[in-house]
Parts: C-alpha cells; sequence; structure tokens
C-alpha cells in the first residue's frame, strides 16, 4: 500500500469531518449487488521488488533488438535513441503533466508541442501539422475522413501497397460510413482522396507528381503516409501533397512491443479547420509576452460535442516531446547523415544477401527496407533463424520476405545474418 | 532612468534573457545559434550511390544545437509546466493521481522496449504474458469477460466500445437501429463518438438532483424500437453515483440497446464495485486514470474495452489467448465477427506494462482501499467547502465533488477567476465549466494519492479565495495568475489569426 498516504487516524478524523461512521455510508445510492463480496478474486498487493522480480521475468522470456542480429520492421523500427531523450522525458515537468489546458501554467509542454508541429512541417514540405495522433494507422484512417469532409465525395482509392495494418484500420474507420468504399487503382471523379505510401510497405520509394496530376484532373486529395520518418531526410519531401501522415516512432520512441507509437499529420494551412486532433498556437499574454495555447478548439469534441471533426481528446503528448528533443538533438547534419546511414546499411545488406545462391532483390530501389525472394517458404526461415538469435525479417506471402536494415546494423550482423541464412536454404 | 531600469529594458522578454530568480525565458530552437555541428554523433555514412531511385532531398532548414543546449533548452522549458509530482491537481474526472516510477522502470526493461509486434511469437511470450494477465486483471474488476487492449485512449475506446454494439445489432438483423441516448451531462467525447459511429444521439435529461431519473430515461427511450444503446458514465460527471442505473438499464435491456459506460471514473469504483453487476455491456477503462500510467502533458493514453461474453466476439482484434501454456494473439482469422482493428500493432503497450505494475503492487486489497479512500477524500473537501461555494447537488458524492461559482459571480468573480486564482497560489485549478448542466462549474477531484494534510492546505487556499471573492475585489481577480511564467494568454488571438508553427519570417 506503498502509493496510499492516509493513516488510520487520518481516515476516521475524515469520516468524523463528514459525519458518516464508516466509509460505506459514502456508498448510499450503489446497488447492494454491484458490490465485490469482500475482495476481488485477484492475488493481494506486492512490494516493488517483488513486482520487479516478477516483471523483469517476464521481460526476460522476450527476446530483444539488442540480443542479437535485427532485420524486422514493417512499420515499427530499430533505432537509436540518445540518452538525453529519455532523460528529459522523464522529468516530472513532463511526465506527470495534464493536457495543457491551464497554459500560464503549462507553458513547457505547449512550447515543446509547438515545436514538435514546426518540425514535422518542414519535415513533410506541408504548411501545419497538429500536436500528433495516436499511431501512425489512425492517422491515415483520420487523414481519409477528413478528405471525405472537404470534398464531400466517400470513396477512398489506395494507389499502392500501404501497410497492411492501416488498411485493416483504415477499413473499420470507414464501415462507420455506409456509403463509404475503399478501392485499388486510380481515382475517378468520386475519389476523395488517393492515398500513396512512401516508401511503401515493401520498402519501394515513390515519386508523387503523377499521383498529383491524376488527383488535380479529378478533384481527388493526395495523401502520402509515411511509416519510416526517417527516410524524410534523404527522400524528396512530398511538398505537393494535401495531407501528409504517418508513424514517427523512429524518432525517439523504442518499438515498445507496438505502441505507444507516434503518429502525425500535416496538411495545407487552407484546410485547418477540418483538421483533426489537437493544435497549439502562438499568441501573447496580458502583458505582451509570446506564449502558446490550445486554439481552435471550436472544431474538437469538448466544444462541438457531436459535430466535432474526430473525437480525439488527446494527442501522444510525451512521445511527441521525445521525438522533439531527438530532432533537436539531430540538427538537420544529424538527421540527413541519419537518412543516410539507414540507406547505406540497406544498401550493404542488400549486396551481401543477394549474393546467396537463388535470393533475389525484388525491389527497383528503396530506402532502408526491401523486399526478397527465398528457393524456400519465407515463415520457415524466420522461425529458423529465430531459434539462433536472430529476428530475420517480415515473412511475406510464400516465399518472399521483407528486410530492414538501420543504423544499429552492424557488419557483424550482416555475415552472421548471411551465414545462417545459407544454412538455412541448404 | 536608473540602473534597475536600464537592466530591465536591456533584458526585456523579446531578447529571451527576462530572467527573475529561478524564472527562466527561454526562445525556440530555432531562434539558437546555429552549431557547425550536430548534437549526436553517430558515424559519418559514406558517399555512396544512392539507390532510392530519387534525387536527394535538398536543405530542410532544420535547427542544429549541441547536445548541452538541448538539454538546458528542454529542462528550462520543463520548470513552467505544472505537475502531479509538484503538487495537488484536482482535475475532476481526470484522475490525476500518483505515477510509481517503478512502472516507468519496468516499461524500459529491454525485453519490454526493444521487442518488435511481429516477432514470432515463441520470441515474446513474457510480452503477450503481461497483455494476457492485464484482460484477466480487468475482467475481474470489472465483471466484464471479454477484454481488448487495443484501443490507445479512452475516446479511442469509446469508439471501440460503440462500434462493437453496431456490430452486433448488425450481425443479429437489429442495423436500424440507429439512436444512441446521451445524457446531457455526457463528456464531448460520447456524442462526437456516436455520431463517428453513424449514430444519432438523443438527449436524456438529468434531473435537479443530478441523477438520471426513470421518467426521463422512459421519455428519451420512446418504444425502443430504434435504440441502439445508450452512454451512460457512472459515477456520473457530477460526481453522483446513478440510483437507479439497476432499473434504467433493466428498461434498456428489455428495448434491445446495450449499456455503453464511460469508464473515465472507475477510480470510484475499482476493487469495490463490478459495473457488469449494474447493467454494463461495454467499458472503455482509462488505464492513465485509474492504473496511475502518467498523463505525459497530453498522452500516451490508453483506453482498453471490458464486455460481456455476448459482445465479445464483435470486438476489435487482437487479443491475446493462453492455451497449453502458449500465449498467442488472435486475429480475424479466428475471431470472424470481430470489427476488426482499430489501431496498429497490439495497442499501447508500454501503458499495458506499467498498469499491470500498478495493479499488482496494489493487488485485491489495495485497489479497494484506493476506491475507498478517494471517495472519502472527496466527500471530506465537500464538507469542508460546502458552506464557502454554492454545492448544487446534495452528497454524499463519490469520488469527485462539485461546487459552481453561484454567489461569487454576483459579485463579478467567476469560476475562471477562482482557476486561476489557484493558479496564482500554487495549484493547478479543478476541472471547470463541466459538466454543462450546471453554471460555473468546478469540479475537484483529489484521487486517494493525496494526504490529508495536503487537502487541508488545498482547503484553506478555496476558503481564503471564497472569502476575497466575497469581498468582491472583482479586478484584482480578473488579472490573476501573476507569478506564473505567463499572464492571462490571449486565446482570442490564437484562434482569429492562427500560427500553428515557426517560420523564418515571423
Amino acid at each position: 500500500m506503498r502509493y496510499l498516504p492516509q493513516t488510520k487516524e487520518s481516515r476516521k478524523s475524515m469520516l468524523d469531518a463528514i459525519g458518516v461512521s464508516s466509509v460505506d455510508g459514502l456508498y448510499k445510492d450503489v446497488p447492494g449487488a454491484a458490490f465485490i463480496d469482500g475482495l476481488a478474486d485477484l492475488p493481494l498487493h506486492a512490494g516493488e521488488l517483488e513486482v520487479e522480480r516478477t516483471l523483469s521475468s517476464y521481460a526476460n522470456e522476450n527476446h530483444a533488438a539488442p540480443d542479437g542480429p535485427f532485420f524486422l520492421g514493417a512499420g515499427a523500427y530499430y533505432h537509436h535513441i540518445p540518452a538525453s531523450v529519455d532523460h528529459i522525458i522523464q522529468r516530472s515537468e513532463f511526465l506527470t503533466a495534464y493536457t495543457p489546458y491551464q497554459p500560464e501554467i503549462a507553458q513547457g509542454t505547449l512550447t515543446a508541442v509547438y515545436e514538435f508541429q514546426t518540425f514535422i512541417a518542414q519535415l513533410t514540405g506541408q504548411d501545419i501539422a497538429n500536436a500528433s495522433m495516436y499511431d501512425g494507422a489512425t492517422a491515415t484512417a483520420e487523414a481519409a475522413l477528413m478528405a471525405m469532409r472537404l470534398t464531400k465525395r466517400s470513396k477512398i482509392c489506395v494507389g499502392n501497397a500501404l501497410h497492411f495494418d492501416y488498411r485493416a484500420v483504415l477499413k473499420s474507420y470507414i464501415g462507420n460510413h455506409e456509403e463509404a468504399a475503399i478501392f485499388d487503382g486510380e481515382p475517378d471523379e468520386e475519389t476523395a482522396c488517393v492515398i500513396i505510401q512512401s516508401p511503401d510497405f515493401y520498402g519501394q520509394p515513390h515519386g508523387y507528381e503523377a499521383w498529383r496530376k491524376k488527383c488535380d484532373e479529378t478533384g481527388a486529395l493526395l495523401i502520402v503516409v509515411i511509416n519510416e520518418i526517417i527516410s524524410l531526410g534523404l527522400l524528396p519531401a512530398p511538398e505537393c501533397a494535401d495531407i501528409v501522415c504517418g508513424e514517427a516512432q523512429s524518432i525517439g520512441i523504442p518499438m515498445g512491443f507496438g505502441g505507444p507509437h507516434l503518429g502525425f499529420f500535416a496538411c495545407r494551412e487552407k484546410y485547418v479547420r477540418q483538421m483533426p486532433g489537437r493544435l497549439i498556437g502562438e499568441t501573447v499574454d496580458e502583458d505582451g509576452r509570446r506564449g502558446y495555447v490550445l486554439t481552435l478548439n471550436t472544431r474538437e469534441q469538448h466544444i462541438r460535442r457531436e459535430k466535432a471533426t474526430s473525437n480525439i481528446c488527446t494527442n501522444q503528448g510525451l512521445c511527441a516531446l521525445a521525438f522533439t528533443v531527438h530532432m533537436a538533438l539531430l540538427g538537420e547534419d544529424g538527421f540527413k547523415n541519419l537518412a543516410k546511414l539507414n540507406h547505406e546499411k540497406a544498401c550493404k545488406l542488400a549486396n551481401a544477401v543477394t549474393e546467396i545462391n537463388g535470393v533475389k532483390l525484388l525491389n527497383e530501389s528503396f530506402f532502408n527496407e526491401f523486399a526478397i525472394e527465398l528457393p524456400k517458404p519465407s515463415k520457415d526461415i524466420v522461425a529458423a533463424l529465430a531459434d539462433k538469435g536472430i529476428i530475420a525479417g517480415y515473412a511475406l506471402d510464400d516465399n518472399q520476405l521483407l528486410l530492414t536494415a538501420t543504423e544499429m546494423t552492424s557488419d557483424e550482423h550482416i555475415s552472421a545474418f548471411v551465414a545462417a541464412l545459407k544454412e538455412a536454404l541448404s | 532612468m536608473t540602473a534597475e531600469h536600464k537592466i530591465t529594458e536591456r533584458l526585456s522578454p523579446e531578447s529571451h534573457d527576462g530572467n527573475r530568480g529561478l524564472h527562466y525565458e527561454e526562445n525556440l530552437l530555432w531562434e539558437k545559434e546555429h552549431c557547425d555541428h550536430p548534437g549526436v554523433d553517430l558515424p559519418q555514412a559514406e558517399n555512396i550511390s544512392l539507390r532510392t531511385g530519387l534525387p536527394e532531398r535538398g536543405a530542410i532548414g532544420l535547427p542544429q544545437v549541441s547536445e548541452p543546449q538541448v538539454v538546458r533548452h528542454f529542462v528550462r522549458l520543463s520548470t513552467w509546466n505544472y505537475s502531479i509530482d509538484h503538487g495537488f491537481f484536482p482535475l475532476g474526472s481526470c484522475t490525476m493521481k500518483h505515477n510509481p516510477r517503478l512502472n516507468e522502470k519496468i516499461a524500459r526493461l529491454p525485453g519490454f522496449a526493444h521487442a518488435h509486434p511481429l516477432q514470432p511469437a515463441e520470441t515474446v511470450q513474457g510480452a503477450l504474458r503481461v497483455m494476457y494477465e492485464l484482460q484477466e486483471w480487468l475482467s475481474e474488476l470489472t465483471g466484464l469477460p471479454g477484454v481488448c487492449l487495443a484501443p490507445a485512449a479512452g475516446a479511442h475506446g469509446e469508439l471501440a466500445g460503440m462500434m462493437t454494439i453496431r456490430r452486433a445489432h448488425e450481425a443479429k438483423g437489429q442495423g436500424h437501429r440507429k439512436i444512441v441516448l446521451v445524457p446531457d451531462s455526457a463528456h464531448g467525447t460520447n456524442p462526437a463518438t456516436a455520431v463517428i459511429c453513424g449514430y444519432t444521439t438523443r438527449t436524456i435529461k438529468t434531473s435537479e438532483t443530478g441523477r438520471l431519473t426513470i421518467e426521463s430515461f422512459k421519455e428519451a427511450l420512446g418504444d425502443g424500437g430504434d435504440i441502439a444503446g445508450m452512454m451512460v458514465t457512472n459515477p456520473n460527471t457530477c460526481g453522483l453515483f446513478e440510483s437507479d442505473i439497476l432499473e434504467i438499464s433493466k428498461l434498456l435491456h428489455e428495448a434491445g440497446g446495450y449499456f455503453y459506460c464511460d469508464g473515465a471514473n472507475f477510480n470510484a469504483l475499482v476493487g469495490k464495485i463490478r459495473p457488469g453487476a449494474f447493467g454494463v455491456d461495454v467499458m472503455h477503462i482509462n488505464l492513465h486514470k485509474t492504473f496511475s500510467t502518467p498523463h505525459g502533458g497530453g498522452g500516451p493514453g490508453s483506453g482498453p474495452i471490458c464486455v460481456t461474453d455476448e459482445l465479445a466476439p464483435y470486438m476489435p482484434v487482437p487479443t491475446v489467448s493462453h492455451e497449453n501454456d502458449t500465449y498467442r494473439l488472435e486475429y480475424e482469422d479466428e475471431r470472424p465477427e470481430s470489427l476488426g482493428r482499430l489501431r496498429g500493432f497490439v495497442g499501447q503497450f508500454g501503458m499495458h506494462v506499467r498498469a499491470l505494475a500498478y495493479m499488482m503492487s496494489h493487488g485485491a486489497d489495495g485497489l479497494k482501499q484506493v476506491s475507498e479512500d478517494a471517495v472519502l477524500g472527496a466527500n471530506y473537501i465537500l464538507s469542508q467547502l460546502q458552506n464557502d461555494f454554492h454545492v448544487p447537488f446534495e452528497g454524499p458524492c463519490m469520488h469527485e465533488c462539485l461546487l459552481t461559482d453561484k454567489g461569487l459571480k454576483e459579485k463579478g468573480i467567476q469560476t475562471i477567476d477562482i482557476a486561476k486564482a489557484l493558479c496564482e497560489y500554487g495549484y493547478h485549478p479543478m476541472t471547470i465549466y463541466f459538466p454543462l448542466v450546471v453554471n460555473g462549474a468546478m469540479l475537484i477531484e483529489p484521487t486517494e494519492t493525496e494526504s490529508k494534510d495536503a487537502m487541508d492546505r488545498f482547503i484553506t487556499v478555496m476558503k481564503s479565495i471564497a472569502e476575497d471573492a466575497q469581498n468582491g475585489d472583482a479586478d484584482k481577480f480578473h488579472h490573476f495568475p501573476e507569478s506564473t511564467p505567463r499572464k492571462r494568454m490571449d486565446e482570442v488571438k490564437a484562434a482569429r489569426q492562427p500560427t500553428l508553427r515557426w517560420r523564418e519570417t515571423s
């Protein structure tokens, strides 16, 4: 009970002050049948040491990325996180603050998120960005809903290989609108938006000009999805898009078995009033000093209720802070170097694996991720290598395998992987 | 001009050096001197020829500063924030309780922090076990057997819950049910969620006792043939338990509707009362409220849903199952009636770890004490302030108490002024102007992690504010707070001329 400050005496003196004899007197509106008889059927309280011991034993049952060669990506990436990032986000003032509803005593969070919005706008080549979204998949679904509101159309065109989770989440969200539909291919006059992922799910980077032209011809909006944000240090910015959204986990946030991650959402300024999510804006205080506030909340649920642009109530505040600290540490040169380093490692990996007999590179081009074809079923290969402590990538259908390299990938990792792969294929 | 004045002028806030004592000014990253090397020294990439198939990106315009400057920048910014570690944070319906650092330590163990969600299941048994056990704890505490941990936040849990209801109706040929009943006291997310799910809302009126009545419910229900369900927070947003909830849920069920319970106020019930036992069919749980995962300045949260056996087939995927000593994720192929995915991967796993560490620490006995101490604290504050502020509804309350500015407003001092006075006196204000059903609402939730001493100090400050307000020094109140890093902010300007990012010209 180390988290409870009350004593027997303080409880009694409060009961006396209220004028009831026991705490149960305060639950008089609750029907008797709803009470738990005695205690819930769960373990009793445990000390800090005991909890740490139990949960550490669970953690030790997992294979973690630092435990061996690691080539898995597919929407969540293993990257270096500078020590200062975790130090800053564990500061009480950031970690244990609430959503900045009272700007006079929340300028720390507000200023940092304003910097986050600026970073995202710069990286995506867009005018503005919001304070973040749950993850890349929900950001993409919200982007499609926003395009439906703006165009008053209800068909969603998926132009290339979109991450399977993003597509599934999009399908669930769109399913709430009876007239809405998702289709693959090219936009027509009824299309609300075209969704292009780059690099796509198989790691292939895409240019946007041809899609921009098709959108202009049909009146659809162009949504660009990025799920490896480090690629924006090397690949051209999707400046011509109407909305750019996706996943920013790669900067400052561990893979964490899938979350929390960091969705981002950027768009052109003219669409701001249809944007989902929180926005921080600059203003001044009573003395004319610069400061920041949550703004344009007439779009939001707590004001608009059933007319809100989305039901979102928070962002991924602390993850956005981690991203902002990491970006500040990287700076222009560091970010571009990181992107190049990723690409360089992927080139090395591609060269090494394609030297193996029967292994074929499927991508024309790539950033830090690409698909290969193997002479054997990829699921079997992934399982065989996992037994040797190598996380071999994501098994696509049949004999195809999706591989990722990052700045964490060493030459030794690549050699060990190639040797193990050769053996598994022989 | 005196020397003091010269210094003040030279060190104006515009120069970003207007520091006083421990109050620091700080400029933005983009306004700092550009350093010729970054704050991170990864190996330098070789200049290999690119295989991206696209031209290399040019200058982005990112700022560049050294590591010491970055650390100092964010530490200085942090000093402008109030937090639960600073002091009492009585924000109603938000459950700002102590965030144990043990949970942070455990979430950062490499086996949790650096595991990938698509690794083979046999390499992540420990992570799946955490999720499975969390499902079991939530199920036992709510009395609702089906649990899905995927939703990323409270509002996302609402969406998951209401989509589950919609899916169930469609599966039973009841897809024509399109109306959701929502009390006028509900959180704004409730009606917003209902509409996103393709529903129309109909309002249930709160009575003068701050509760729903069987009459008002029946009036909203009508013959019930078009009702998909109701979204009710219990305890409600006035801090009161809905005393007719058994009868109301029975009427709803008879009419063919489902009861969605907003779990924002579960801290009043945890370990002591099971929502499944007062008729709830589906409920979201805010791990960042009841189960102490940090609010982080606005996320990440986590909003698992708990549902009845009847609704379990329809809830989102994935869920974790346990057979033959093995844990694994179940997807659509095994749960074909599921509404599908609502988030990438498995959900906010890091929050699942923290919440489980918290639950194990408290145990069944500690969690029951959490509820009791939370309810006791709120009633204690109510008992001490009821003569100083207007109390719209008679107590006892549950884990939060509701006051209003009636009687002070007439002196020119409103709820917003009382909130800003609290900022001046070193507190985060309570929730203000919510619920909407009373004018000038002030909703105070102390949580179980405040000592009596901390509450007494807060009570003293509130009494002083009430007395000052009664004395009618409205002008002083209108300029609060004065000692904070910034005074009252011009929110109208921010909305009229939105500036949402730094630009070189600005």
